[in-house]
């Protein structure tokens, strides 16, 4: 058993876990943030996509011990509030989701793409980012169209900020 | 229709909490006290199981209990049941054999469970199921459809001589040999349809909660139809009856039709739950959803086509072997005959048709429905049949199918079904428009002088939907009725609770279903709510499969709304002093027509609960329900055509365009509509270029993980061109036909007929790997 001790969206937290607990495990498990999911074991599908010192991670292939001291932020992290994240809103405004299950570990990664690429996001590149999150569902044809019109709405808020 | 009525563009009532991270699905639930399971499942595909020895497990840390299928069979814990009964053409019945939950002495697929450790974790559950020993004798084992029935073929059940299920037919045989005696030109083709992993992103999960003071089971299950789980776990499997067990699917990620089965897990959770007396958890892996879920597809098939010296088709003769696996999964029987091969007269006028259809065992995962279930097989073989055919006769593939089209409503086609409506000319039209066909010459010779290979394909895919009247499907075998139920239930402040025996999982009917609402009483869909998946609030309600929860779930809701608006209405006209005949609805308001005389809908609601002023003999409140049960399948049909390019020097397809032309009947969310059609399109392009379940000679799965089975991913895929033509289906008051599996059925012909087109070779197997379509295109 070892003590980790890190940020979770914010808030700071010291966790009793097994070595071998994972990031996700921690997440779900012991802080009940189950916003998180799992949906293969191989590293492949991205639902478990969370932020860690603002990159990208798959909180399923790190050991929660490589988190220590680290920044972790969740899906339950990224509104203000009532008010939505520009990539939240976009994937509900274009219908960019269906059974829900892909959704965070799409928005967190999502949000990490437009971060990456600024204002220089086309389809192309959008898609082949994509490829490490996997959605039976939608097709990814909303989820594209929801990623653009939201690095169009991180541009206009990044400008009034 | 107003803002948010039928035919609007409502954004998803469901999707904050999915956005949030707040959706509640079976593995976000913790009870009290409780316990996590995992399974020891067979590494063989054929095996006795001859001894298991799990002493040293049961000394590890946090071990509950090790409990054997051997245990579940003298607790009298029943076989799984296939639910659909299938007549050979020698008037016997299908050959089942027994399918215990846990294997007590024979297992017959890589992955069957054969033990069950329940510990105080998960982890703890996995260490202590390293340390089970399990005796297997490994015996010889079958994957290959053919090999299985060859004579000498390992046998897998006693009960089933030669691996044979069952040989089916249908259609009048005499009758096409006849049409083919007089053919001007026959077309022969032999195709494969590939077994597919459905892999809906949330695997299967259960917790299993027994309370023994009640002597009653809860179980929360990733089902797309609790009550009909319920039914079978408790009538079937000796569970506990009825009302001693609650079913409860709370948010589930996604089915396609693989949620529909009663799982040994699900079994196993509620029988353990009571041996140890605390509530059980197991929640699949990836790797275990390719090893147990039901499979979809696999069938090997010749097919002849004959035709008249004018190009129309006489006759129609098929020869189609199923892999149903090693076990005859719930409907598992019903899918390759009555849900295939009632659907292989396509959009056309054919007047003889004859199927045989042969099941087989194999060592393999049991097959099953996958979105589409028998359809899209019926579908890509007749449309890859009409693309071979055009190609033989040297006439456009768009014309011969106009040549064949069924232009006439009430249509009988020579298997079974009775196609009520339908324009399949303005599908094709609508979707040539948006290719420009008329242009793809000039294209391909453009493309050519790049180097690359040009092709477009046309499918004109048919569907029957709604799997309903039930009076139908219990003919033709069906242990159960197929209608739906709903009660609407108005609350004293006007607010609307709708109970539905539909289950969404990721269709979004917590959408929908409130449009319908809003569009007839005028009431904003935030003042109505949907309550579905948990066996304690709602009647018995049938599910969620065939695209059936629009046109039968829907029109159960609408049944139940109109003897709600018939008993407002009543209370109205006594409140208004006016003849009930005079009262019309309008935007919320029941008013007197030609009159400013009008009464909001919450205070009828009111009304009928203080119960201060009622029609004489009127019952106080208001909350109605109904059974609905449809008079015919319904039948969505369209056009999809595919324009790609193939690279000669690597056999890459990259996608050109791709559009989808579909008549769904009324569409009560357009914007819900496009995302069933993308979804279904993605599944039915994944099928044809990249998704393949395979097993070696020995039964071994080699495509276990997302490593091996290639999903669809985003650049996989093009964005799609989608547009609707209509009839509405007079089958329901609705005219709703149901869009939740059209595009698994119509893609993958237009993406073969595409690539065969481009490279000029007709013979092409899917999935149409890059390898594949390299060798087929430098073959001799």
């Amino acid at each position: 058993m070892s003590t980790v001790k890190l940020t979770v969206n914010g808030k700071a937290v010291a966790v009793d876990v097994e070595d071998r607990t994972l990031l996700v495990q921690l997440l779900r498990d012991h802080l009940n943030l189950t916003g998180t999911h799992v949906g293969c074991d191989t590293s492949q599908c991205g639902a478990c996509v969370v932020h860690m010192d603002g990159r990208a991670v798959k909180s399923c292939t790190m050991l929660a011990g490589q988190a220590d001291g680290a920044n972790v932020t969740t899906i339950e992290g990224i509104a203000k509030g009532e008010e939505l994240h520009p990539m939240q809103a976009a994937f509900r405004d274009n219908h960019g989701l269906q059974c829900g299950y892909c959704t965070p570990g799409m928005i967190m990664s999502a949000i990490d793409i437009v971060q990456r690429h600024g204002g220089q996001l086309d389809e192309a590149t959008v898609r082949h980012e994509l490829e490490g999150n996997i959605c039976r569902c939608t097709g990814y044809h909303n989820i594209v169209k929801a990623v653009l019109d939201a690095a169009g709405r991180m541009k206009v808020a990044q400008a009034a900020e | 229709m107003g803002v948010e009525g039928i035919g609007a563009r409502v954004v998803r009532k469901e999707d904050k909490r999915f956005i949030t991270g707040k959706g509640r699905y079976v593995d976000d639930i913790k009870l009290t006290g409780m316990t996590h399971a995992y399974f020891i499942r067979s590494p063989h595909a054929h095996a006795k199981v001859k001894g298991i020895d799990s002493s040293a497990a049961l000394k590890m840390p946090g071990v509950v209990a090790v409990l054997t299928g051997k245990q579940l069979v003298d607790d009298k814990v029943g076989n799984l049941i296939c639910g659909w009964a299938i007549t050979s053409k020698d008037g016997s019945p299908m050959k089942m054999g027994a399918w215990p939950a846990m294997a007590p002495e024979t297992v017959r697929f890589v992955g069957q469970a054969v033990a069950v450790v329940i510990a105080e974790s998960k982890n703890l559950a996995r260490d202590a199921a390293e340390a089970v020993v399990v005796d297997y004798e490994e015996l010889p084992a079958v994957a290959d459809m053919h090999a299985a029935i060859k004579t000498g073929a390992p046998q897998l059940h006693p009960e089933a001589p030669g691996n044979q299920v069952y040989d089916w037919v249908i259609g009048d045989e005499g009758a096409v040999n006849a049409a083919f005696s007089k053919a001007a030109n026959v077309v022969k083709l032999d195709v494969t349809n590939n077994r597919l992993a459905p892999n809906a992103m949330e695997p299967r999960a259960a917790i299993a909660d027994y309370d023994a003071a009640e002597e009653h089971f809860t179980l929360y299950t990733t089902s797309q139809n609790p009550h009909v789980a319920r039914l079978v776990l408790s009538a079937f499997y000796n569970i506990a009856p009825e009302h001693k067990l609650r079913v409860i699917a709370p948010d589930v990620g996604g089915g396609f039709g693989s949620k529909i089965f009663i799982y040994p897990e699900e079994m196993v959770a509620l029988w353990a739950s009571k041996k140890v007396g605390r509530p059980v958890k197991w929640t699949g892996d990836r790797t275990e959803a390719f090893l147990t879920d039901a499979h979809g597809r696999d069938h090997i098939t010749h097919a002849e086509m004959a035709f008249d010296a004018n190009n129309k088709i006489i006759g129609l003769r098929v020869k189609t072997y199923a892999n149903f696996g090693a076990y005859m999964s719930l409907f598992s029987s019903s899918v390759p005959t009555y849900l295939y091969a009632t659907l292989l007269s396509g959009q056309y006028n054919i007047p003889a048709i004859h199927a045989e259809v042969i099941g087989v065992y194999t060592n393999t995962t049991p097959v099953d429905a996958y979105r589409g279930a028998g359809r899209p097989e019926a579908s890509y073989l007749i449309e890859r049949l009409m693309e071979t055919a055009a190609r033989q006769l040297n006439v456009d593939p768009a014309q011969l199918r106009r040549t064949n089209f069924i232009t006439q409503f009430p249509h009988q086609t020579p298997v079974i079904m009775a196609y009520d409506t339908g324009d399949f000319n303005a599908s094709l039209d609508a979707a040539m428009k948006a290719i420009d066909y008329a242009g793809f010459p000039a294209r391909k010779a453009q493309a050519k002088s790049q180097g690359k290979l040009r092709g477009i394909g046309v499918s004109c895919y048919i569907e029957a939907c709604g799997i309903a009247p039930s009076k139908a499907v219990g003919s033709l075998g069906a242990g159960v009725g197929l209608w739906e139920s709903a009660e609407v239930r108005v609350n004293p402040v006007g607010t609307i609770e709708i109970l539905t025996g539909s289950h969404s999982h990721g269709q979004g009917h917590e959408t929908t279903f409130c449009q319908l609402v809003a569009d007839r009483l005028g009431v904003p869909i935030s003042q109505v709510s949907i309550v579905h998946g948990d066996t304690d609030k709602v009647q018995f309600g049938m599910g969620t499969y065939g695209s059936r929860s629009a046109a039968v779930g829907l029109t159960a809701i609408l049944k139940a709304m109109e003897k709600v608006e018939s008993k407002a209405k009543k209370i109205a006209a006594h409140a208004l002093e006016a003849s009930e005949a005079d009262i019309v609805i309008e935007n919320g308001e029941f008013k007197v027509t030609g009159t400013d005389k009008a009464i909001a809908f919450p205070m009828v609601a009111l009304a009928a609960y203080t119960a201060h002023n009622l029609p004489e003999g009127m019952e106080p409140g208001l909350k109605e329900s109904a059974f609905y049960d449809p008079t015919n399948f319904t039948f969505p049909a369209g056009a999809y055509i595919c324009e790609l390019e193939v690279d000669p020097g690597t056999g890459k397809t990259s996608f050109i365009n791709f559009v989808a032309a579909d008549d769904f009947g009324r569409l009560i969310n357009p914007m819900i509509v496009e995302g069933q059609v993308h979804g279904g399109l993605a599944q039915g392009i994944g099928q044809a270029l990249l998704e393949h379940a395979i097993y070696d000679a020995n039964g071994q799965p080699v495509t276990a993980s997302f490593m091996d089975y290639a999903m669809p991913r985003a650049d996989d895929l093009p964005s799609f061109n989608l547009s609707h033509t209509t009839t509405l289906c007079p089958g329901n008051p609705l005219g709703i036909k149901g869009c939740g599996e059209a595009g698994a059925i119509g893609a993958s012909a237009a993406v073969i007929n595409a690539i065969t087109d481009a490279i000029g070779k007709n013979n092409l197997e899917m999935p149409a790997t890059p390898d594949r379509v390299w060798r087929t295109i430098h073959a001799a």
